[in-house]
């Protein structure tokens, strides 16, 4: 992989404090990549080293090959868009976004030319003149992005850009971002607790957790493939049993229920099983079930209607079960007390050891 | 872009400390004109005062610094300077008193209008604040004489002249005059940060107007009144100009006795303890504001 | 907080009577002493009729003007200089960690406390102390006037100017000064273009707040000047003692007016400027959100 960012073994630490404990990551070029994880798991704070506001306490940091983790910021071929935005509020829309063209002595003319094109892009150039607080909260995120990408940085960095705006602008912000990423073409690091957003528009995802990165690949992989339970658990809904290593082919239930999964780990270790809700599909229990699906019976003790679906909670000898049923025509309901068998299939079967 | 890359060198735990180091370092030069200005004209002169309080007092008046002694701080203990001192207290404390009470209900009237209305209001506060002192206090020496014109209007009103001027009760209405806007700002300003959603969820739950400011508002408010009170207190207690320009001889306090010792008295050494013993009261009293109010901030 | 139309119960009337006393209470005394200064009779307290004869008088007596003279030197000098290290005193304070930090910290803001008659006391002896060993090391005997004045002033004022500008300071969303590095300002360009164009209403208000007090300083200037180097209020408050004329009338007029004035002047500057803007109007308060 061509690689643009570059982290070997970085460590940060804050007095007794350990922010980030061991990193090694690298971001291939031109790819979105999110770092995802719950508040305090050291995403920010892996993002701020990049950027330069924090120096790691050990470790190498490459852009595109060069050694910068000594750099200060406005050495750095990287820019960043902050949670808060930070535009300055003493100047106008063209002179926030003119600032670090002015600081890097381009010269003035070339300067209008620019700013002008990079508003052009996040489609402002109406509102040049206007100051930061006369905008809306979508407003000053796009001033935010034309101020970072005019420079044309290596590698653009974004800390929860998104935070602040309402669903529905979030949501259409997602679509835009992605297709501006792909038009310009420049690594796009991205950090972000929500993992719908992450999934929706990484390339490639990091999962981190107490200042170490859990897992890192496509958003696929991430979801259906989690290797830790942590993982597992923070992106989207998942059943996790525990179980008990029979061979590579097979663990048993709690319940002594054997169902076939495959797995890594030594016969009689301890393990978790992680399946999707909607991976899960219920039966009646004189119908009859694909061959070679993992099945496990149980007596329904819940009910919810979501509108597109519902989600049923099945209490099994192996443990309670959350299922998701599309509601469609044709698809069988369930009330509550019924007895009915769970069903998946062993490849959306995953084991993990922790 | 990378072209000017400065080390080129991995991070490392002394990196960061060096960093820091010379971080602090910058600090320190910015903080340096001042520290050393503060220093020679301020605390050195401060030391000289401590150190004269230890010196003696010629017969001529002059001040000897050799025979060092407790006199003078063994002089604090005497009635004299006890009955001056306790009427500074009482004074500087009535004048806080009166105006917290003046006060509270002026601030929460403005914190409850609206925002346009409340910043006129302000603005009618500031001037009069920022208007010269003297000039203020001396307004009170033409209101209150006796030919003046609220005499006059007693007088007019069918009573007798006023014969305020000159004694406590003046020395009292003009540090009020004098340091109300000190209350009235912390005051006010605490009660504009206060979250009002709080009142309502106390009279939803059933209080009725008094319990919920009871409860709710003053509570919530205590930093600025304590805020307010110190910035009261300190001055009122320390007073010189409005006892000069509304009090009489009989009204002696802790900010003219100072004084006088470095005029008529020509005791130095007095002066300087007494100068000492006020400040280091004030000093005490500020520590308990920080202990009690910042907390609460 | 709500701001809807409520109303008037009897708490609501009680209140705003309240607020009418109390204005009435600022404001009479002063409009009472500008009445009275255009009041031709020589005796304060006996309005006869109208004339501006105390403002003819007093713009003829040399005492007066002389006065005036050295009160708007010594607030200049002091203001000046007070605003430039009152605001590196808060830029210390704020932005940097140091060894000695805390000592400074309480250093800076003892002469807020200190009542200025201890003050008064602690510049007469320092200066007294200092002449004589200045006298006695170099021959050179400097003397009380607006040096010493200027000196006494700048050392009370750098404290306030300091609490001012660290108060807005504090208010800087961090993230604008790392935002101006991230955009390749280095750290002298971060502050002139970002920092101090937003910390300036901070630096005008304690400037301000450094003018009044010079002006307003009667106990530490008399205390530290020298004959012929009296400053207005100095001279104001020597009239007083010796007896009310209406000559002081009209001079403190004048000096109401003049403060009042530049209280509303700065207040004009402060609307106008760019600066007025709240400072998370620049984007969005993260805990807001």
């Amino acid at each position: 992989m061509n690689e643009s960012v570059r982290l070997d073994g970085v460590s940060k630490h804050f007095g007794d404090i350990v922010a980030v404990k061991h990193l090694d990551l690298a971001v291939a070029e031109g790819e979105f990549f999110s770092l995802l994880g719950p508040s305090g798991c050291g995403k920010t704070t892996t993002l701020r080293m990049i950027a330069g506001f924090e120096f790691p306490t050990s470790g190498s940091l490459t852009i595109h090959g060069v050694e910068m983790a000594l750099q200060p910021p406005n050495k750095r071929p990287v820019n960043t868009v902050f949670q808060s935005y930070a535009l300055f509020p003493h100047m106008n829309v063209a002179e926030n976004v003119g600032f670090g063209l002015l600081m890097q002595k381009v010269e003035s003319s070339e300067i209008s030319t620019r700013v002008k094109r990079a508003l052009d892009m996040v489609q402002l150039t109406h509102r040049a003149e206007a100051r930061p607080k006369q905008l809306s909260g979508g407003q000053r995120q796009r001033v935010a992005l034309a101020r970072a990408l005019v420079n044309e940085p290596e590698v653009l960095l974004l800390d929860e850009p998104l935070g602040a705006l309402d669903l529905k602008l979030r949501q259409s912000m997602q679509v835009e971002l992605k297709e501006l990423q792909e038009r310009v073409g420049i690594t796009f690091i991205y950090v972000t607790h929500d993992q719908e957003e992450a999934l929706t528009m990484s390339d490639r995802i990091g999962v981190m957790n107490e200042g170490l990165l859990l897992q890192v690949g496509k958003p696929e992989e991430i979801y259906e493939h989690p290797t830790s339970r942590f993982v597992a658990d923070f992106i989207g809904e998942i059943n996790l049993l525990p179980a008990t290593v029979v061979d590579h082919q097979s663990v048993e239930l709690q319940g002594g229920h054997v169902v076939r999964a495959a797995t890594g780990a030594q016969p009689g270790e301890a393990v978790t099983v992680a399946i999707r809700p909607e991976r899960l599909t219920l039966f009646e229990l004189d119908q009859i079930i694909p061959e070679g699906a993992n099945t496990v019976r149980g007596r329904v003790i819940r009910r919810t209607y979501h509108g597109d679906v519902f989600y049923y909670d099945i209490e099994t000898a192996a443990g309670v079960l959350e299922v998701k049923e599309e509601n469609r025509p044709g698809v069988e309901l369930y009330d509550v007390g019924e007895e009915a068998v769970a069903a998946w299939s062993p490849r959306a079967t995953t084991v993990v050891e922790d | 872009m990378a072209t000017d890359v400065r080390t080129v060198e991995v991070a490392t735990p002394e990196f960061e400390i060096a960093a820091e180091r010379a971080a602090a370092r910058r600090g320190l030069l910015i903080a340096l004109p001042s520290w050393l200005y503060l220093t020679l004209f301020f605390a050195v002169p401060l030391v000289i005062v401590f150190v004269y309080s230890f010196a003696t007092r010629s017969s001529t008046g002059r001040t000897r610094l050799e025979d060092w002694n407790l006199e003078s701080y063994r002089r604090l203990f005497d009635p004299l300077v006890g009955e001056i001192a306790l009427r500074s207290l009482t004074l500087a404390f009535l004048t806080t008193l009166i105006c917290l009470v003046v006060s509270y209900p002026f601030a929460y009237y403005i914190a409850t209008r609206r925002p346009a209305i409340r910043n006129v209001l302000l603005v009618m506060v500031m001037i009069p604040f920022w208007s010269n002192f003297l000039v203020r206090t001396y307004a009170w020496r033409v209101l209150l004489g006796t030919d003046g014109p609220l005499s006059q209007l007693s007088q007019a009103l069918g009573g007798d002249p006023i014969r305020v001027l000159f004694t406590n009760t003046a020395v009292l209405i003009g540090l009020v005059y004098g340091y109300l806007p000190f209350m009235v700002l912390p005051l006010y300003a605490a009660l504009e940060r206060m979250d009002w959603s709080l009142v309502e969820a106390a009279r939803d739950l059933y209080a009725d107007g008094l319990t919920a400011f009871r409860k709710v508002t003053w509570p919530l408010s205590r930093p600025g009144v304590i805020a307010g009170s110190i910035l009261v207190f300190i001055p009122a207690l320390g007073a010189y100009v409005t006892p000069q320009i509304l009090g009489g001889a009989r009204t002696t306090l802790l900010g003219d006795y100072i004084v006088s010792q470095f005029l008529a008295a020509r005791n130095q050494p007095f002066g300087s303890a007494l100068s000492f013993g006020v400040m280091a009261v004030m000093l005490a009293a500020t520590i308990v504001y920080f202990r009690s109010g910042a907390k609460n901030l | 907080m709500s701001t809807g139309v409520r109303p008037k119960s009897p708490t609501e009337r009680l209140l705003a009577g309240n607020a009418w006393l109390v204005f009435t209470f600022f404001y009479a005394p002063i409009i009472v002493l500008i009445i009275f200064s255009f009041n031709a009779n020589n005796n304060v307290g006996i309005w006869t009729e109208p004339s501006f004869r105390w403002y003819g008088d007093m713009f003829r007596n040399d005492d007066v003007l002389a006065a005036i003279r050295i009160s708007v030197t010594v607030a200049a000098i002091s203001t000046v200089v007070s605003t430039i290290l009152g605001t590196t005193t808060a830029l210390a304070l704020e932005r940097f960690r140091f060894r000695g930090q805390r000592t400074y910290d309480g250093l800076v803001y003892l002469p807020i406390i200190i009542p200025d008659v201890t003050m008064a006391v602690m510049m007469l002896l320092f200066f007294a102390q200092s002449f004589r060993m200045l006298d006695g090391l170099f021959g050179w005997s400097p003397s009380f006037g607006i040096g010493t004045i200027s000196l006494s002033h700048i050392a009370f004022n750098i404290s306030f100017v300091a609490v001012v500008v660290r108060a807005r300071l504090g208010q800087l969303d961090p993230a604008l000064e790392e935002a101006a590095a991230d955009l390749y300002a280095n750290r002298w360009q971060a502050f002139r273009r970002v920092t101090l164009p937003l910390i300036a209403p901070g630096v005008a208000g304690g400037a301000l707040l450094a003018l009044t007090l010079s002006l307003d300083d009667v106990v530490v200037t008399s205390f530290v000047a020298g004959p012929g180097s009296t400053t207005l209020p100095v001279y104001v408050f020597g009239l007083v003692r010796r007896g009310v004329t209406p000559l002081i009338n009209a001079v403190s007029t004048v000096m109401l007016v003049a403060s009042m004035l530049l209280v509303l002047i700065s207040l004009a500057f402060q609307r106008g400027s760019t600066s007025k803007v709240s400072l998370t109007d620049s984007g969005v308060d993260p805990e807001s959100a």
